[in-house]
């Protein structure tokens, strides 16, 4: 008897999904803005104006002029053209970071869910563990030891942001174990890992998808972070997390947009892709 | 006498210090068909389960088709040899298919599993058995949020009957239908019946629907069989206590709801 | 408490004319289509009807429970009151004379808070009755629904409690108050026919005690049957038959509900085939505007069923939405059933 037949009449299920189905505006702003920095981290060099590193101290903290539209950083080089250049390492990063958590929690939390058991209890208390060190320190402890970089702080963050991905997916993998089309699968002679990979996962891929691009923001103000406290991708290299930090004397200065263009191309591409995660989930939700 | 498709004896479950089933046992011939009645946790749901191999019994044998099936299997043959024996049906039509299949897809799915078919030879197969369970081309291509219950429920039997197993486990399959559709898919299964010479075990609470499907009973009361026999006969005459006092809760018109009376151990 | 007595034989609740609209995929659609009926004091009433026939937006109609967006014409009366129209503190009193228990206890309740709690909750917030008082007719409406060791259970959580345990005590919250309609949304459906049979009998002692009508929504034709007085068919978003329940079976005017008893398997007797309806149930806003509802399902179908919809009739005390009902009167149980 199904728990909700009260409700689950044919006219309130329809009620309902008109109500979900419009396509929200919020929705197509999100996506403009993440396929606008997507195409600039891509083709940011060539469409940069000016030489994105060149310096010219004559220039320092010049406001914007009609050829240089967002003027002049500390070192007197052009903002617009290392913000488009700069797009790229910090677009890069977090992917780096989404791409390996995704990969890796996914794993951990279907294996977790499916067998059950012993195994279930090792990874779901490694996984505690890790969740004892904060991200951001794992990454100036990594950077550290290795070295600053790119690569020290991705690997770190990466490490500290699966316990989080995997602990939600596997709470939606148990879930999803649990239905009867997964037992009738198994009734059928189906193996363990067709099913994961052809029933499972597919059918979580909207919670993964939505963690994906939450995951991107967190990590995205986190390598900004560390490139600000000098420990992630290291100056002259544009990157917008580096530009705030070169730049921030400017703010008291009395010369805000170096540092604040970058910050607001960061927020911006944060909101976005929260955004994104928050909708496609809810409407992966509503299509079940 | 025909040879006995599935034989159940001395199953018993237990979960933690809890007897779920105990010494459960019964045998069903080739084409017989066996209700097993009793309320929520009576156990007869954890029997059919360990019938499936979705819960390994604690004690006792089930075997189908003369082998054995009470430890899991070892090899993926032997998985997909035991899927061709028995299958299931679940009863929530909602959550038994795989919202992301069609009905094509999913039987599909089940016929590259246990039959060397090439994709034409399987593609007929799809349409008899979409035929068989009354579906159209069009439902067969659609998604199951879009088909309604009673159809949702059709993919599942045509899904089971595609391994063609020897015994179908109906586990309320019925009981979240409405009532015009039940009767539907009631007969479809009397259809079912009369062409395959399948063996049915229907697993209810609904006594009017078991005497529609079945020959056998076994009534369940706290994990343990109170009565068995010829369907029509028990649901006339019931012995057991707790049968009879199944019997008397049935509303029909005239009927007067009773207090549950103690019930003695039948 | 101030009541609004309605006269001697007055109905204590009057639907008249009841339709609902919904916002359904931009447009408005009726999910209740022209449902009057009314129910006597201390009297059961059954509501029958299959998913999508609107039985469930009926009790949400009259307990002002609609979706947001719903437009809804037509008058519901409670002793003599408009309904729709009550407001404030005549709003608070009307939900207390009229109380529901629905199919699943257990998504009515909040599973971290004690039984106790949300017994009495409606009497401390609403009636500000103190705490003890409240529990003390707690436990004396649990007694009274066979559950004996109230002041222990006051103290227990909702997943303490076996699901035909829970439904009692949810018939017993619904009591408190002193309601004199209750609203029963399948209470019955989720449980054991046995535990049913009980939770049943418990509800028929008090309603006689109390004199409380009820309104009892079911799918299940012969359940209304066996325990209303009168019991109401719905069809897509339509009364189709309204009719004492004694003389449902044995003579039903609309070809639906003989079509729907009959469709059903019998325990008493083996059937090779079941006379199955064919097709599938219709939703309101599926059904069509010049047309019988049931046309496309029904074996006595004619041109005259699909020129327009019919109107509710009176036939052989009972009332019947068929354009053939007279011609069909007599024959529908004999030629469907056999």
């Amino acid at each position: 008897m199904s728990v909700a037949a009260g409700l689950a009449t044919a006219a309130w299920r329809r009620y309902r999904a008109g109500r979900q189905r419009r396509t929200s505006p919020v929705l197509i702003a999100s996506a403009a803005v993440i396929v606008l920095a997507t195409f600039v981290a891509v083709a940011g060099p060539l469409l940069a104006p000016y030489n994105p590193d060149l310096p010219d101290l004559s220039q320092y903290f010049v406001g914007p002029t009609p050829d240089h539209l967002l003027g002049f950083d500390a070192q007197g080089r052009d903002v617009l053209s290392r913000l488009l250049v700069g797009a790229r390492t910090s677009m890069l990063g977090p992917l780096a970071v989404t791409l390996m958590c995704m990969t890796l929690g996914s794993l951990l939390a279907v294996t977790a869910a499916w067998r059950g058991g012993i195994i279930d209890a090792f990874i779901s208390s490694g996984l505690d563990i890790l969740f004892a060190f904060p991200g951001i320190l794992l990454a100036v402890l990594a950077a550290a030891v290795f070295g600053a970089g790119l690569l020290a702080p991705v690997l770190a963050l990466s490490v500290a942001y699966t316990p989080y991905v995997a602990r939600v997916l596997r709470g939606a993998a148990l879930r999803e174990r649990a239905q009867p089309y997964i037992a009738a699968l198994e009734v059928q002679g189906a193996s363990s890992v067709a099913i994961c990979l052809r029933h499972l996962i597919p059918n979580m891929l909207h919670l993964i998808v939505a963690q994906a691009t939450t995951l991107f923001g967190y990590a995205m103000v986190d390598l900004a972070a560390i490139s600000f406290l000098g420990l992630g991708v290291q100056p002259p290299s544009a990157d917008w997390g580096v530009m705030v930090s070169e730049n921030q004397q400017g703010i008291i200065q009395g010369f805000p947009i170096p540092a604040l263009a970058a910050g607001v191309c960061i927020v911006f591409v944060v909101i976005a892709f929260n955004l994104l995660g928050e909708r496609l989930y809810e409407r992966g939700e509503a299509r079940r | 006498m025909p040879e006995p498709v599935l034989e159940v004896e001395g199953l018993r479950k237990e979960f933690g210090p809890r007897l779920a089933v105990d010494d459960v046992g019964f045998t069903i011939p080739q084409g017989g068909s066996l209700a097993i009645v009793g309320e929520s946790g009576s156990g007869k749901t954890t029997v059919a389960k360990m019938i499936v191999g979705l819960e390994r019994p604690t004690g006792g044998t089930i075997r189908a088709c003369g082998r054995d099936r009470s430890t899991p299997a070892r090899s993926t043959r032997e998985r997909r040899r035991r899927g061709r024996e028995v299958q299931i049906v679940f009863q929530d039509p909602y959550t038994s298919l795989d919202p992301r299949q069609t009905m094509e897809e999913a039987i599909d799915e089940v016929l590259r599993m246990h039959q060397g078919w090439q994709p034409k030879r399987r593609m007929e197969r799809v349409r008899e058995l979409s035929d068989m369970v009354g579906l159209d081309a069009r439902q067969a291509r659609a998604l199951p949020r879009s088909l309604s219950g009673g159809q949702r429920q059709r993919v599942a039997i045509a899904r089971a009957l595609a391994a063609e197993p020897r015994v179908l486990i109906l586990d309320e399959s019925v009981a979240a239908l409405d009532v015009s559709i039940q009767a539907q898919v009631l007969n479809l299964l009397a259809d079912i019946r009369d062409e395959t010479a399948i063996s049915f075990v229907v697993i209810s609470h609904d006594l009017a629907v078991v005497r529609q499907l079945t020959e056998q009973i076994v009534v369940m009361w706290r994990g343990r069989l109170v009565e068995r026999g010829q369907t029509a006969d028990v649901l006339d005459h019931p012995q057991a206590d707790y049968t009879k006092l199944l019997r008397a809760s049935v509303p029909k018109p005239g009927w007067k709801p009773q207090r549950r009376p103690a019930v003695a151990t039948g | 408490m101030n009541r609004a007595e309605p006269a001697a034989g007055a109905p204590l609740l009057e639907l008249e004319g009841v339709t609902v609209r919904l916002p359904v995929e931009g447009s408005m659609q009726a999910v209740l289509q022209d449902v009057s009926f009314a129910i006597r004091p201390g009297e059961a009433l059954g509501l029958v009807g299959e998913s999508g026939s609107g039985k469930s937006m009926t009790a949400r109609a009259i307990d002002r429970l609609l979706p947001p967006g719903a437009a809804v014409t037509g008058r519901v009366r409670f002793g003599g009151r408009d309904v729709m129209t009550l407001s404030g503190a005549d709003l608070k009193r009307f939900r207390g004379e009229v109380a529901m228990i629905f199919q699943d206890p257990r998504a009515h309740t909040n599973p971290v808070r004690r039984i106790g709690d949300f017994m009495t909750e409606a009497l401390r917030t609403n009636a500000r009755v103190p705490m003890d008082e409240a529990a003390r007719r707690a436990v004396d409406l649990l007694a009274s629904v066979g559950i004996e060791d109230g002041d222990r259970r006051l103290r227990q959580y909702p997943h303490e409690l076996s699901g035909g345990l829970l439904q009692r005590v949810m018939i017993a919250t619904a009591l408190l108050t002193r309601p004199r309609l209750l609203l029963a949304d399948e209470p019955t459906t989720a449980l054991d026919v046995t535990t049913q049979a009980e939770v049943l009998a418990i509800l028929d002692n008090l309603r006689s005690e109390l004199s409380l009508a009820m309104l009892f929504i079911t799918h299940n034709l012969e359940l209304a049957a066996a325990i209303c007085d009168r019991t109401v068919v719905m069809y897509a978003g339509q009364v189709v038959e309204v009719r004492e329940s004694n003389r449902l079976h044995d003579q039903p005017l609309h070809p639906y509900t003989a079509a729907l008893a009959a469709a059903r398997p019998s325990i008493d007797a083996t059937a090779h085939r079941l006379t199955a309806i064919p097709g599938r149930p219709l939703s309101a806003f599926e059904a069509p505007a010049e047309a019988c509802a049931f046309t496309a399902r029904c074996p006595y179908a004619a041109d005259v069923c699909r020129e327009r919809r019919p109107a509710l009739v009176e036939l052989d005390g009972g009332l019947t939405r068929c354009a053939r009902a007279r011609e069909l009167f007599g024959r529908l149980e004999v030629e469907l059933h056999a």
